[in-house]
């Protein structure tokens, strides 16, 4: 793959800005009282220029760009301050004026390409339908025009596809199909709200290529909302941080990254791991911490000598097989399998933690799970902590679970949301019956603490917890059996940059203490690097690059692994002109036909413990 | 388990929530009103200064209003409020067991068929559809003629017809719930399915059941009053609003009251439960604010 570089400050600049927002505040009503939720909010998006609003949850930054769109449901909220769309002030249109110029002037695209496609149209009637209605064209004009935005967005063969419909189209490209819609009438301005978060970070470098492509095609505006610094760096020219509903910084996007002021853009910035820093060395680093008052920057530690190679490892997987059969046809007959973890092999020693990273569909989770039975493989050997696991049954599987245990993606679905947190932490506890009540009480309490929460939350129930502290209650539950590994499954990917940040460092002095073993799942590579000991790179349910975490990154030799690594945004201002030119391409699919026999594989020792798949898939 | 629940009493439930939303909703809280007005007037009955329901007089025979006969008499001179008050225990409780009956065998078969599935959830579904396919009042009927005209029967053939209602409900739900991660991580811990389903599954499953039962038994109320219309549910002399009607149609035009009341009372309270019901399935949907 090649990197090129072209100029990225556009080449015109007319005068006037093409969105000026002045004195923006957005406050909604709930249960009779008003929550301002964006305070005195003012910017300007410049032609052909790209400002990016970056904040976490909560900051307001979906809020004012919807404010901005006049999307804003108008009973409960209320909207304040001037917005102006090349000069003419919108708080002044009606409702039908303002949807003309929606979609014409400026548009939107959303973070879900699964839910804002139509799914009973073809994707050439939603597209071309509008083309009729808002330009005027005719059927054939519009069918023409929808085929020219279609290939503008870079999908393959587009005249054929023009009459599939959504489900036909994988993530990545029904997002291009929304930003083709979006393209549809040249928008001076396009607003894209968090456009390639619930995407795999290959595809999201092609959707961001693709944008930055557009937008020097088009000399279009862009107003991009992220969570994510390393985005930002690479596709904006200047940057706006927002914090609970008020900007705080706003500056070029090199400012901010290399002299931000205000202590929260220096938090949000320590927060985000950026690929490459570790360098040579060995052991897992914790995240640096930046005290929010003074915006000073507390050294980070790395976890030294949890791990003793010379014992035998705790975990040991050979030759893993778990398929899915694929039923079709009336009857319900098989049809094919899908070959979600096919012959994976590795060891996990005593406080080590290996990662296990890949892109949706890999087969990193099913992996997980598998070693838990929580699915039933069809093949291979576990071996955990002198348990033959493949082999357990009943009463002894349930005690082999005291072994090992799981923190799952979602901290707002894995606990019951019925049960108050205490009764949750201590359950696993009372399950295996460890003691009586009263020392599962004190448990419980022991593990809050542990955990950085305080012993007297544990009668309230999770709705009552954010997405972080629920998270550290799940970890807190993990933890009461005194298991030898955890199996980690995306367990931070859910969470803001700096949530995730103490979340892991949370995971970090857990293994310092406890000699903890963590699978950790997960498609972040940056995250990655930052606290494992060793990667396992997969792809279509096979492990393809396997290695000490150093040589990896350090030395990727399977071509998987090299496209990985690339794809990752750096939170480096410095890329901000970077192509990656990456094939326009999906996924591929681990459905194979009835019969089908999963090749022999060879590989290659590299160095040491780091072993590559010779075929290259 | 609940002990810990117990030990602090400042837990805010999820249900506590759920509540307030009730007390906002003014059609809720008159639903709510007529099924409590009801409801009390029929278990405080022995206890009401009002006339034997099943004293005869020859001498008062189809009256209007009278002061001894605040809303008339029937056609052998009974009391009608005296029969209404009673009559609202046979239809409440009508309603209110033949539900419990169905919902208490049910929500178990569903949760355990949509749980554990295989062939045991086959068998379920199928014979739950096979059952949902025929009316639910043609079911009753049937059934009540089946096991003999009575109370007690035709309160067993309501649950028995409403019982594929709940199986299928459940079983829904449970399939949504199963999916959950925080299902899969109660298997993670080593709970057994017998555990998981009473502490993970129920729970959670239970909202939209109550909402159903609350509609259901505006259902079951009618379905009584149909049986006994027909003669299939309360036996004379005791009085049922459904009976009431039945007999009250030979007199439609002579002594119209002992058609009104009855009638007036069956709508009042089916509005009743189907307010309340409305009213509990948009205080328990997390989606609405």
């Amino acid at each position: 793959m090649t990197v090129s570089k072209s100029d990225p400050t556009p080449d015109s600049r007319p005068a006037g800005p093409v969105l000026a927002v002045e004195g923006l505040s957005v406050s909604f009503l709930t249960d009779g009282r008003r929550a301002t939720v964006v305070r005195d909010v003012s910017f300007e998006v410049a032609p052909g220029e790209t400002l990016a609003i970056v904040g976490e949850s909560g900051s307001g930054k979906s809020v004012t760009s919807l404010a901005v769109m006049g999307l804003l449901p108008p009973r409960v909220s209320r909207v304040e301050g001037r917005i102006r769309l090349m000069g003419r002030d919108l708080s002044s249109l009606s409702q039908t004026e303002m949807s003309a110029i929606r979609g014409r002037d400026m548009a939107m695209i959303f973070q879900e390409p699964m839910t804002s496609l139509n799914p009973v149209f073809t994707i050439g009637r939603q597209i071309s339908e509008s083309l009729v209605r808002h330009l005027g064209l005719t059927r054939s004009a519009a069918r023409a025009e929808t085929v020219r935005l279609l290939e503008k967005v870079r999908i393959p063969n587009a005249a054929a596809r023009f009459d599939e419909y959504p489900h036909q189209f994988s993530g990545g490209m029904r997002q291009r199909v929304m930003i083709a819609m979006a393209l549809a009438s040249k928008p001076k301005l396009l607003i894209a709200d968090e456009p390639t978060t619930a995407l795999d970070v290959t595809i999201q470098g092609q959707i961001l290529d693709l944008i930055k492509q557009l937008q020097e095609e088009e000399n279009m505006s862009v107003l991009f909302i992220t969570h994510d610094m390393g985005v930002v760096a690479e596709v904006a020219d200047r940057t706006m941080v927002m914090y609970r509903g008020d900007v705080v910084e706003t500056g070029t996007t090199r400012d901010v990254f290399h002299h931000g002021r205000h202590p929260y853009t220096r938090a949000l910035l320590s927060a985000v791991p950026c690929l490459g820093e570790m360098g040579e060395t060995t052991d897992p680093e914790r995240f640096a911490v930046v005290d929010m008052e003074t915006g000073e920057r507390l050294p980070a530690a790395p976890v030294v000598g949890t791990v003793d190679r010379g014992e035998p490892p705790v975990l040991s997987v050979r030759d893993l097989v778990t398929r899915f059969d694929v039923r079709g046809g009336v009857f319900g007959r098989r049809t094919g399998a899908i070959h979600a973890v096919e012959g994976v092999s590795f060891d996990l020693h005593q406080g080590e933690t290996l990662a296990l990273v890949g892109e949706s569909g890999c087969g990193k989770s099913t992996t997980g799970r598998s070693i838990m039975r929580l699915v039933e493989p069809v093949s291979g050997s576990v071996e955990l902590d002198g348990f033959d696991v493949l082999d357990l049954g009943g009463s002894d599987l349930r005690r082999m679970r005291r072994s090992i245990q799981m923190i799952f993606q979602d901290p707002f679905a894995s606990l019951n949301p019925r049960m108050t947190v205490g009764a949750s932490v201590a359950e696993p506890f009372t399950t295996h019956r460890l003691g009586s009540r009263a020392e599962a009480r004190d448990k419980a309490a022991d593990l809050l603490e542990r955990v950085g929460l305080s012993a007297d939350m544990s009668s309230r129930y999770p709705h009552e917890f954010s997405g972080g502290q629920r998270q550290r209650i799940a970890i807190a539950r993990a933890l009461a059996l005194d298991p030898k590994v955890i199996v980690a499954d995306e367990s931070v990917s859910a969470l803001d940059v700096s949530i995730k940040a103490q979340v892991c460092n949370l995971l970090m002095d857990l293994q310092e203490s406890l000699k903890i073993a963590f699978l950790f799942i997960s498609h972040d590579m940056a995250v990655v690097e930052r606290v494992s000991h060793r990667v396992a790179v997969m792809y279509l349910g096979e492990i393809v690059e396997i290695g000490p975490r150093a040589a990896l990154f350090g030395n990727p030799q399977h071509p998987y692994t090299k496209k990985l690594i690339a794809a990752v945004p750096v939170p480096d201002p410095a890329r901000r002109g970077i192509r990656r030119n990456l094939d326009v391409e999906e996924l591929k699919s681990p459905v194979r036909p009835l019969g089908y026999r999963p090749p022999e594989r060879r590989y290659r020792t590299v160095s040491p413990g780091h072993v590559v798949m010779e075929d290259t898939l | 388990m609940t002990t810990l629940d117990a030990s602090r009493g400042t837990a805010k439930r999820p249900s506590s929530r759920a509540w307030r939303k009730l007390a906002a909703n003014k059609a809720a809280l008159v639903g709510l009103g007529i099924v409590a007005t009801f409801a009390i007037l029929a278990l405080l009955a022995p206890l009401l200064p009002i006339a034997d329901p099943i004293q005869t007089s020859w001498t008062a025979i189809r009256k209007p209003p009278t002061w001894a006969h605040p809303i008339g008499t029937d056609e052998l001179g009974r009391d009608i409020l005296a029969r209404m008050i009673w009559g609202a225990r046979a239809s409440l409780s009508a309603g209110l067991f033949s539900v419990m009956l169905a919902v208490s065998i049910g929500v178990p078969l569903g949760i355990v068929s949509g749980y554990l599935g295989g062939w045991l959830d086959i068998v379920v579904s199928r014979i739950t559809e096979a059952f949902l396919a025929m009316p639910f009042l043609i079911t009753a009927i049937a059934l009540a003629a089946f096991l003999g005209p009575s109370l007690i029967n035709s309160m067993i053939a309501i649950a028995l017809s409403a019982l594929p209602i709940f199986i299928r409900l459940t079983r829904g739900q449970v399939l949504a719930v199963k999916a959950e991660e925080y299902v899969e991580g109660a298997r993670a811990i080593g709970l057994g399915p017998v555990a998981i389903m009473a502490r993970y599954v129920f729970p959670n499953v239970l909202p939209p059941i109550l909402v159903q039962a609350t509609l259901t038994i505006a259902t079951a109320i009618i379905a009584e009053a149909s049986l006994s219309f027909l003669g299939l549910g309360q036996q004379p002399p005791a009085a049922s609003w459904g009976s009431m009607l039945n007999v009250a149609k030979n007199f439609l035009t002579q002594a119209p009251w002992m058609a009104v009341w009855p009638g007036g009372a069956i709508f009042l309270v089916v509005v009743g439960f189907n307010l309340l019901g409305d009213g509990l399935r948009d205080a328990l949907d997390p989606r609405a604010a």
